[in-house]
């Protein structure tokens, strides 16, 4: 005989504000079952729980449903309460009287009667749960981190110097990411690479860490702790065992004329190429669009030729590898908008309206100018550089509502930089805002303004076109009463939205997590959760969540390896037992399944396997489905699939999900 | 005065995508009207749609069945089979002349709190419009108990 | 396919010459333009700033006429017309209150279901498909298309496919043989209606577009709007007082430049009636009198 003990929390003011909660406590008490139900202010709360542990044990409750917020948030708690009272603690179920009923209707009695309906619905299935016992798996300890920009380079570090085995993918021929384009970093100014690539150097050396690159994700199955990953590492046509990176096959190829990516554009590669001089590892891949050899049916050769280990190899093809992890990290980045997002804007109409990448690889030493600020067009030094802050962002109209983040930093600091090189030259940011929150930050934004003379103008920008040989910027100085202003440009520089890598959504979906309409990948939650996601095992670092700048990038990586060690630090994991079981009796039924699995068709996870059911004198009679817990992750699809109901859910099984809706729409009672 | 008709809604929806959506709806305070219940399941692949005709037999006037968007399922496939079981389902109501507009398919994600607000109240006003559901009410079930149960299951054995 | 033909007011008065090289340009197509009948002004700029019934009452009224004429597509010249035209229309379509209220108000149905059309569209789908026999001089000289304000905003209503940088016009030119140029004005407003009440900024506006054409070495600029075209041509004298150098660049219709290449004659295409002679670009042209 069940005896349900019915706990409603006030939550503060959360719910009872809207909700009258002595009148659910009162009415909830005449429910069939229970036998005993109170309300109070928190029932999270050391108080509270302790008032639910005495409850359970003074009225001998076998189960209790808690009126509060969503399992989401305190599911766990009160499991843990029930099971310290000694009861099962799946025999606590909660009723989401909060997010989905105090903090959405307004002060009434519908509110009151839905709060009601909404627990008795959660007795009507406490009523039918089952006592259930956590399903403990094996936990593979090597890390999958894929991205192998700063994110990714310090979540591999952090989770190998832990003592465990990483696997870094990264699709471009070199680790380093966005950061080992940029010339120098905010607020220090300190030259990217030099802080970039010790660490990269330290990945490639790291005893724990596996580097793949020019590699991608293939496809990954399994779930938290027992992944399964399919890794394609792409055809290099060069042998990394024999190649020494002395770099005389990409000195004599004849295909010189490719975009270079890491220039952004704003110079050319040859066909087997490093990416930059730094890159790690440092030896070269062929790009097999862009090869004379392959496009053109074996003519040219030359680098085959030319290498005196004879490393390159053109019949070597993709290559696909399983690796088996525990966890994933997501570090995939983020690209800027290289369009004419803006067309009044004129980017791709003259090459000497860029974007900030474009800018930084000007700026860089290592860049297409040596460092040297000079025009696309002509080479010459631009006398005047007008940046524009928000060239994308912030605009509803256009889609893209959200801030960049980092721009209103990197606007400051290509300012500076042009100015520390050309003493004499104007630079001037039309600018909405300048969100310049982070340490130091807004006395670099000071320093540019006040000690390096650049014109800040409080105004956005209506047009750009080039006359006489000059770029004509037509915009607004609103701090001077709206006054138009038109300033002659020779180099304008666009600080452009940043946005999600073209496959981010394919990513997303290789790996099941959720992502927003702006394809960022979306974390549990926004304030308390972080780098995790729904998917459990899995988690993210950097701007693949959304844009942010270097620190809070490394910041996030290390919290990712954090929750990556965490889930490696026991010998196994426990894991919910919500799964699926196909019923057993004894002899002659043994089973009501009939053997048609075709459950197992529908079963993502391959958790159905065959099961001989043989008699005593091991005849065997038939095949029965059976259910492999370590695998199952309990969706449920089987059971609705199952012709005559011998499959169930533990935790949603057929019988409490029809009494939740018998016990939701019998008549209610005053 | 006549009082204006408050339908019952009983929503089926999936554990991962729209129940953290409302959720949402909920952290972000987002009113939306008061008419709907919400049943959780893992998954909508785990949603029986005999449930379903359970729920208008027992007086609901309206139901939302919600889960993630195809190629967003926690569990990879699982909103797939709701889709299709969904698409066979309602072609049988329709024939055997189920109002099925009472019934609204839909996928919300985790992130959109405010389409759900949004579903819950346009599937309100929808079903509000089509007034109560009564068919059942209309139905004999009086026949069902001059059914010879013991002899059928003779003859069967 | 029965088209209708809405001129306004300033097609039947300032801007003749736009609507008499229209069909100029039409009757040789073999192409027949249905004048709406009794159609009424469309309140242009001061209807909608007075009261908003009345800014969708007066276009209202010339499409419920055209519908009861029979007829499916409207071509409305006028680049604000073809504004207020659309404008009431999405209102009338988007609103069943709002429509009700309306057809009360003028004791007739209206539905908004003719499909209004810009003059690039009736150029592109009813003049193009036949123009290439006909077009047999070509104009020979570097042309500015000026779209104007109203042609290209806002964006859903004129439906252009690059509102910032429209190339429709600039593809009529091209089929009569003249050569576009890619200028930095397309898009940038003349002055407008304050032609009257404020000659002074119409004079600093159209100056900057009559500057920047002209330094681009255009020969001439060519336009799809009344007001433009008024702007740009009959304050001539008031825009080269604010240039340093005066310019006698000519400003023509689309369509009397598209009627040009087609051998009609100036005067049918009223090319002798403007302000800044069009004398240079008619000799453009190897001249065939039809």
């Amino acid at each position: 005989m069940a005896r349900i003990g019915v706990f409603i929390c006030h939550c503060g003011e959360n719910i009872s504000a809207t909700v009258d909660v002595e009148k659910v406590a009162r009415l909830a008490s005449k429910l069939s079952g229970v036998a005993f139900s109170v309300d109070y202010k928190y029932m999270c709360s050391d108080p509270g729980q302790t008032l639910i542990v005495d409850a359970i044990r003074k009225h001998k409750l076998t189960g209790i449903v808690v009126g509060a917020c969503s399992p989401r948030m305190h599911e766990g708690t009160f499991r843990k309460a029930a099971e310290k009272a000694g009861i099962n603690p799946y025999f606590c179920e909660m009723a989401n009287i909060r997010e989905h009923c105090s903090w959405v209707h307004p002060k009434s009695d519908e509110t009151t009667q839905k709060a009601l309906d909404i627990v008795r619905t959660m007795v009507e299935k406490v009523k039918n749960d089952t006592a259930l016992f956590p399903i403990k798996v094996p936990v593979t300890k090597t890390a999958l981190v894929i991205g192998g920009g700063i994110a990714g380079i310090q979540a591999a570090l952090d989770i190998a110097n832990a003592g465990h085995q990483v696997i870094l993918v990264e699709k471009t021929p070199s680790i380093g990411g966005h950061m080992s384009q940029l010339s120098e970093t905010f607020p220090t100014l300190d030259c990217s690479q030099c802080i970039l690539t010790p660490r990269m150097v330290e990945v490639a050396q790291h005893p724990n860490i596996t580097l793949h690159t020019f590699a991608e994700v293939e496809n990954v199955t399994g779930f938290i702790g027992n992944f399964d990953v399919n890794i394609r590492l792409k055809a290099k046509s060069v042998d990394f065992s024999k190649c020494t990176g002395c770099g005389s096959c990409w000195q004599k190829c004849p295909s010189k004329k490719i975009p270079d990516e890491f220039n952004a554009g704003m110079s050319f590669r040859t066909a087997i190429y490093t990416p930059f001089p730094q890159a790690v590892p440092n030896k070269p891949v062929i790009d097999r669009a862009n090869c004379t050899w392959f496009t053109k049916d074996g003519k040219c050769g030359v680098c085959a030729k030319i290498c005196p280990m004879g490393a390159i190899d053109y019949t070597i093809q993709d290559e696909i590898i399983n690796v088996k992890v525990g966890a994933i990290v997501t570090a995939t980045g983020f690209d800027i908008k290289h369009s004419d997002f803006f067309p009044e804007y004129g980017y791709g109409k003259h090459p000497d309206i860029i974007d900030g990448l474009q800018f930084e690889r000007l700026a860089s030493a290592s860049g297409p100018t040596g460092g040297e600020i000079r025009r696309p067009s002509d080479g010459k030094v631009p006398e005047t550089v007008v940046f524009l802050a928000c060239a994308g962002s912030r605009d509803k109209a256009k889609g893209i509502e959200y801030c960049s983040k980092i721009c209103c930093m990197y606007t400051a600091k290509h300012a500076m930089l042009y100015k520390h090189k050309n003493h004499h030259g104007k630079a001037y940011v039309f600018y909405m805002d300048i969100r310049s929150a982070g340490k130091s930050y807004d006395e670099f934004v000071r320093r540019a303004i006040e000690e390096d003379d650049v014109n800040y103008i409080r105004g956005r920008v209506s047009k750009i076109y080039e006359k006489n040989g000059k770029l004509m910027v037509v915009g607004v100085d609103t701090l001077l009463n709206a006054k138009p202003v038109t300033i002659e440009a020779d180099l304008v520089v666009l600080a452009t939205a940043v946005v999600a890598n073209e496959d981010a959504e394919s990513v997303a979906q290789k790996l099941h997590i959720s992502y927003d309409k702006h394809k960022f990948f979306a974390e549990a939650h926004p304030k308390l959760k972080p780098v995790e996601t729904n998917t459990a095992g899995i988690t993210l670092a950097g701007a693949c969540q959304s844009a942010k700048d270097i620190p809070e990038t490394v910041a996030q990586a290390s919290a990712a390896a954090a929750k990556t060690i965490i889930l490696f630090s026991g010998s196994e994991l426990t894991r919910e037992p919500v799964v699926a079981t196909v019923n057993r009796s004894a002899a002659p039924v043994y089973t009501t399944c009939t053997g048609c699995f075709l459950c197992q068709e529908v079963c993502p996870y391959q958790a159905i396997e065959r099961e001989e059911i043989r008699d005593r004198a091991g005849n065997l009679l038939m095949n029965a489905a059976r259910v492999n817990a370590g695998l199952c992750q309990g969706c449920g699809t089987c059971v609705a699939m199952c012709r005559n109901k011998s499959i169930d859910l533990q935790g949603f099984s057929n019988q409490q999900m029809l009494s939740e809706v018998m016990g939701l729409l019998n008549e209610p009672f005053e | 005065m006549a009082e204006t008709f408050e339908p019952k809604i009983v929503a089926f929806v999936c554990n991962w995508c729209t129940y953290a959506g409302a959720d949402l709806a909920g952290t972000s305070r987002t009113k939306y009207a008061t008419n709907v219940r919400i049943i959780r399941f893992p998954c909508t692949g785990r949603i029986d749609f005999m449930l379903l005709i359970k729920a208008f037999q027992n007086g609901a006037d309206g139901i939302i069945v919600s889960g993630c968007h195809p190629n967003d399922c926690h569990y990879t496939s699982g909103n797939f089979h709701a889709r299709r079981r969904w698409m066979v389902f309602k072609s049988l109501l329709d024939f055997m002349g189920f109002p099925t507009d009472r019934i609204t398919f839909s996928w919300v994600s985790a992130a959109e709190g405010k389409k759900w607000a949004d579903l819950v109240n346009e599937t309100t006003e929808s079903v509000r419009a089509l007034g109560p559901f009564t068919d059942y009410k209309n139905l004999d079930f009086t026949q069902f108990n001059q059914i010879d149960h013991e002899g059928i299951a003779e003859q069967s054995r | 396919m029965r088209i209708g033909y809405y001129p306004g007011c300033s097609l039947q008065g300032s801007g003749r010459e736009y609507s008499e090289s229209l069909f100029a340009v039409a009757e040789k197509c073999g192409i027949e333009l249905e004048e709406i009948t009794d159609w009424n002004c469309c309140g242009a700029s001061a209807a909608h700033s007075l009261n908003h019934d009345l800014s969708v009452a007066l276009p209202a009224r010339t499409l419920a006429l055209a519908e009861k004429q029979g007829l499916e597509q409207i071509l409305v010249p006028c680049a604000a017309c073809f504004g207020r035209l659309a404008t009431a229309q999405q209102e009338l379509v988007s609103s069943e209150p709002m429509r009700s209220k309306i057809s009360n108000y003028l004791e007739m149905p209206v539905q908004g279901s003719a499909r209004i059309l810009t003059v690039f569209e009736f150029l592109q789908e009813h003049i193009f498909p036949v123009a290439d026999q006909f077009i047999v001089n070509k104009l020979n000289h570097k042309t500015a298309c000026y779209y104007g304000c109203l042609l290209s905003r806002p964006k859903d209503l004129t439906r252009l496919e690059r509102p910032e940088d429209p190339m429709e016009m600039d593809a009529v030119m091209e089929k009569a043989g003249a050569t576009p140029i890619d200028w930095a004005f397309k898009t940038e407003c003349c002055g407008a209606g304050l032609s009257v009440s404020r000659t002074d900024i119409v004079a600093k506006l159209s100056a900057k577009i009559v500057e920047d054409a002209v330094s681009r070495g255009a020969e001439s600029i060519v336009v799809a709007c009344p007001m433009c075209q008024m702007n740009l041509d009959l304050r001539r004298k008031e825009i080269n007082k604010q240039m340093d150098q005066g310019s006698d660049i000519p400003v023509l219709f689309v369509t009397q430049a598209l009627g040009l290449s087609m051998g009609i004659s100036a005067e049918k295409l009223g090319l002798n009636r403007h302000f800044v002679s069009t004398g240079k670009v008619v000799s453009c042209v190897g001249r065939k009198e039809v």
